[in-house]
């Protein structure tokens, strides 16, 4: 089916190409599915453009016009999709926002943005956006589609999705040609989404991206790794992440495979393993979830079973490292990889839903070379990849057969990179982005010549591999001016079941230290096999025991590291990190400059010898409710 | 069986007039009387020992009273067994769960619906026919209404026992509510839940009694006062058999006997606020 490929112009709209793609594909071919009330409920691409065309309709009708600009939010569902094509369609500008946004961050996109209409999911959005309502005059209809819980709002601008379609049907019967007409308005070079970015340190930018760069990003990732109208792909990463838009409409519209849409996000891990999907492009931090999925199974399981994975593990590991080396792999070496795939890796990747994936990419953060050994190991096709926002997704990825583990690959087809005099890395190609929405400072400095600059500091190494150093304010040197790499530390850290998170302190010190979060689940079950009594995160956190646990995870990643970056001290937190007290962005990256006032007494008690500190602060609720807390962490050392 | 003429919002739909039950010496009811309105949420509160659950072992038929009548839409139905009165439409859950532990959630709430099943051993035992068309419609509803509107999707396969008790809770609910009922008895179904698992489960109970799907008439068994004065239309007060008074949750408050028997001096809006 893939005999006629649709060219990526200048002129060319995403909703151009999905009425095209509509079109070419009408009953016959399946292009969204969606669990529900436990079974696959298939919408075909006729389906999927009824959908978008009445709802787009009905936005007309009250009132929608070209340029303007739709907040959304909510889990990933075939609704939210079709009401950002639908804004699209229009030619308004669809601002996606976190499923779990606080009233304030949504406060400041709604009204900075300039939206008049919101389109939330359920009763809990619609809640957010009536709370703000009043300190956002613009804001004009909310528009939402699960009716549970919604019995009692019976205002005039609340209004469901099926309301408004049939809105659109009736203006259909009036202007039949109305919704061609205005998809045909549309040019390449208009903009179409506004994506406001996480923001490690400052408050979030709203980046302007046009039909054309979405689209030509899609064409040149597909140019590297081919997808098929075939494939299936599961969306369940939040859509205000521009990964997530990447695979959804930049290739997913492009090529036409079909999206998958999980049930609830408790039940997506079971269901991509249904789906069993062909690509993926996820965060680290899911990556790192499925290896200690791994391990704590692997713990947990019988003798005959641990050893049949930790013979398969070996082999896996011996030949991934001769790929990684670009040596050939022997006959025996193939020979037993593959009494390894059928022994341990086949089940294995069938469990974590990778039986069928061609290609898996990682991006947004580091991600530790433990993990990426792992994936390799296994057989999966983890890839590295480097970009951002701004540059519509991603400009530097790994090519297949040529993969190194400290760098993030070379650049897309049509998209050059180069490295300014103070390390900078700056980028060029059709998908950079037009500026930063009423931000014309911020657009200055990161927009000059139409170069991207990144604020990330790099290097190309000798075979043309982009290796990207953490982001450059968290290049850390010690006292005594030795160097040490914070984001290396915590992923090395994080390969260990037992550590959820990790935050290594040390800039201007004179040693390294850390704060860990432990995994709640993977030491609460290690305590109970050793008897260890506890109640709560807090109390499990600080029980001495499980600080010896740790330590000896600690030790672990320690070693083979030099001097200056070995960890020297220790405290475990009481909480996990959480974005909802700020301390991680929605793309959970962590906000070191945030956590070290936050946390200014632990990092005091971590350089010195006091051994306790004693913390009175507060807490955030998913709800936003407040709490106080006051709780003492003991620090411990560790033997160099 | 004798169909009544369907109830109208706001009409009696249950009554107990007189009723009386003792066990030997034990009086554990006497003289009750109740009206409970379609489309209510009638509350029935009172110490330990206070007879709450022996009236609602009444009303669902495990006991029989000594004296006094119960009807269910006008119907007398003193003689019926409990199964009966399930298929007249008075579901319950129950104080202490009575989940069947060793069989997953979905089973569990199909268990549910089985009583309204019409095709024999035969169909059945070869799963065509009738029988597949019903069990395909009762999915349907299952899924659709039930494990949706309680959030159960992620365990939907998983064994009873092997949950959490909140969840445990929330299944007892979706397997009365797949018996379709008019009436629901809920004893004590805040009882052992968090804070959490309390607002959810109390958002359930408007759910069902408000939501147009249902507009089951709830009749609640509960000790969370805060609970029950929130979402109660009218509440009766027992005290060792005895009705104290029957009225809408602001009188109840504030009537004196009520502080004396039940709440102590203490304020009613202590409990779990």
């Amino acid at each position: 089916m893939r005999e006629e490929t649709i060219e990526i112009t200048k002129d060319l709209t995403i909703p151009q190409l999905f009425y095209k793609q509509c079109k070419k594909y009408g009953n016959e071919k399946v292009a969204i599915r969606e669990k529900e009330f436990g079974i696959w409920i298939p919408y075909t691409w006729q389906d999927y453009f009824d959908n978008v065309k009445y709802l787009s309709l009905g936005m007309v009708s009250l009132g929608l016009k070209r340029g303007d600009k739709v907040a959304m939010i909510g889990d990933n569902r075939p609704e939210g999709i079709w009401a950002e094509m639908a804004a699209m369609c229009v030619g308004a500008i669809p601002v996606w926002l976190f499923q779990d946004c606080m009233m304030e961050e949504v406060r400041y996109i709604v009204d900075h943005s300039d939206s008049r209409f919101f389109v939330g999911e359920t009763q809990e959005e619609v809640d957010k956006a009536l709370g703000i309502m009043s300190e956002c005059p613009k804001l004009e209809y909310i528009i939402w589609d699960d009716p549970k819980g919604m019995r009692r709002y019976d205002q005039k601008f609340l209004m469901s999705i099926k309301k408004v379609q049939k809105l659109g049907r009736e203006l259909d019967q009036k202007e039949p040609m109305l919704f061609e007409q205005m998809i045909n308005e549309g040019h390449g070079e208009d903009i179409c989404l506004l994506f406001y970015t996480s923001g490690t340190t400052a408050l979030p930018k709203g980046a302007l991206l046009t039909h054309y760069n979405m689209l030509s990003m899609g064409q040149n990732l597909m140019a590297v790794d081919p997808c098929y109208d075939t494939d299936d792909f599961v969306s369940y990463l939040p859509f205000a992440w521009i990964g997530e838009q990447m695979m959804s409409i930049s290739c997913g519209l492009q090529i036409g495979y079909t999206l998958n849409f999980p049930e609830e996000p408790e039940v997506a891990q079971h269901n991509i393993r249904e789906i069993g999907p062909h690509v993926m492009f996820a965060a680290p931090r899911l990556y790192e979830g499925l290896t200690r999925q791994v391990q704590v199974k692997y713990l947990d399981s019988a003798w005959i079973k641990r050893k049949a994975y930790e013979v398969a593990t070996k082999i896996g590991y011996y030949v991934a490292d001769l790929k990684f080396e670009r040596k050939p792999v022997p006959w025996y070496w193939k020979a037993l990889n593959y009494f390894a795939y059928v022994i341990v890796q086949k089940k294995l990747k069938d469990h974590l839903g990778m039986s069928r994936l061609r290609h898996a990419y990682t991006g947004g953060a580091a991600m530790g070379p433990d993990h990426f050994r792992f994936f390799h190991a296994l057989g999966v096709n983890l890839k590295q990849i480097y970009g951002q926002t701004e540059i519509a997704g991603i400009s530097v990825v790994h090519r297949d057969g040529d993969i190194k583990f400290d760098t993030v690959g070379t650049p897309l087809p049509e998209t050059e990179v180069k490295i300014t005099e103070d390390g900078e890395i700056i980028s060029k190609g059709p998908s950079v982005f037009q500026g930063y929405y009423k931000m014309e400072e911020e657009t200055k400095k990161a927009l000059k010549d139409g170069w991207l600059y990144s604020g990330d500091t790099g290097f190309i190494d000798e075979d043309g591999h982009l290796v990207v150093f953490d982001r450059s304010k968290d290049v850390m040197v010690l006292n005594d001016g030795r160097p040490f790499a914070p984001q290396y530390l915590e992923s090395r850290l994080k390969f260990s079941p037992y550590i959820q998170d990790a935050w290594v302190i040390g800039d201007k010190a004179p040693y390294v230290t850390a704060v860990m979060c432990i995994d709640y689940s993977v030491v609460g079950k290690w305590a109970d096999e050793h008897k260890i009594n506890y109640t709560s995160y807090p109390e499990l956190s600080q029980h001495p025991e499980v600080y010896n646990l740790i330590q000896r995870q600690i030790e672990e990643a320690n070693k083979g590291l030099p001097d200056p970056a070995r960890i020297h001290k220790f405290a475990n937190l009481f909480k996990a990190f959480d974005a909802d007290d700020d301390e991680l962005t929605r793309t959970s990256k962590l906000r070191r400059g945030f956590m070290a006032q936050r946390y200014k007494d632990i990092i005091e008690a971590l350089y010195m010898d006091t051994g306790i500190v004693h913390l009175d602060m507060t807490i955030t609720y998913e709800d936003g409710r407040v709490q106080p807390i006051k709780t003492d962490l003991r620090v411990q050392q560790i033997d160099a | 069986m004798n169909t009544t003429d369907e109830v109208k919002e706001g009409e009696v739909i249950l009554k107990l007039e007189d009723i009386c039950m003792s066990f030997g010496k034990v009086q554990a009811l006497s003289d009750v009387n109740l009206e409970v309105r379609k489309g209510e949420i009638h509350s029935v509160i009172g110490p330990n020992g206070a007879g709450k659950t022996v009236m609602m072992n009444c009303i669902n038929g495990l006991y029989h009273p000594q004296r006094g009548t119960i009807f269910f839409k006008g119907q007398r139905i003193n003689g019926l067994s409990p199964h009966k009165r399930a298929e007249l439409g008075i579901g319950r859950t129950f104080q202490k769960l009575e989940l069947y532990g060793g069989m997953t959630v979905l089973d569990n709430i199909t268990m549910g619906s089985h009583i309204h099943l019409k095709s024999g051993i035969l169909s059945g035992s070869i799963y065509a026919g009738k029988t597949k068309r019903e069990e395909i419609e009762e999915r349907e509803f299952i899924e659709e209404e039930i494990i949706d509107l309680l959030e159960i999707e992620s365990i939907r396969d998983q064994v009873a026992h092997m949950l959490p008790y909140g969840l445990q809770k929330r299944v007892e609910l979706g397997r009365a509510l797949a018996l379709r009922p008019e009436v629901i008895l809920l004893d004590e179904p805040m009882a052992g839940l968090n804070l959490e698992e309390v607002e959810d489960m109390a958002r359930f109970i408007l759910d069902i009694n408000e939501e147009k799907r249902w507009k089951i008439t709830c009749i609640l068994v509960e000790h969370d006062m805060g609970v029950v004065m929130d979402i109660s239309d009218r509440v009766l007060v027992l005290d060792f058999g005895n009705m104290i008074i029957d009225g809408p949750p602001e009188e109840v408050s504030e009537n004196p006997k009520v502080i004396k028997a039940y709440l102590g001096e203490e304020d009613l809006y202590t409990s779990r606020r």
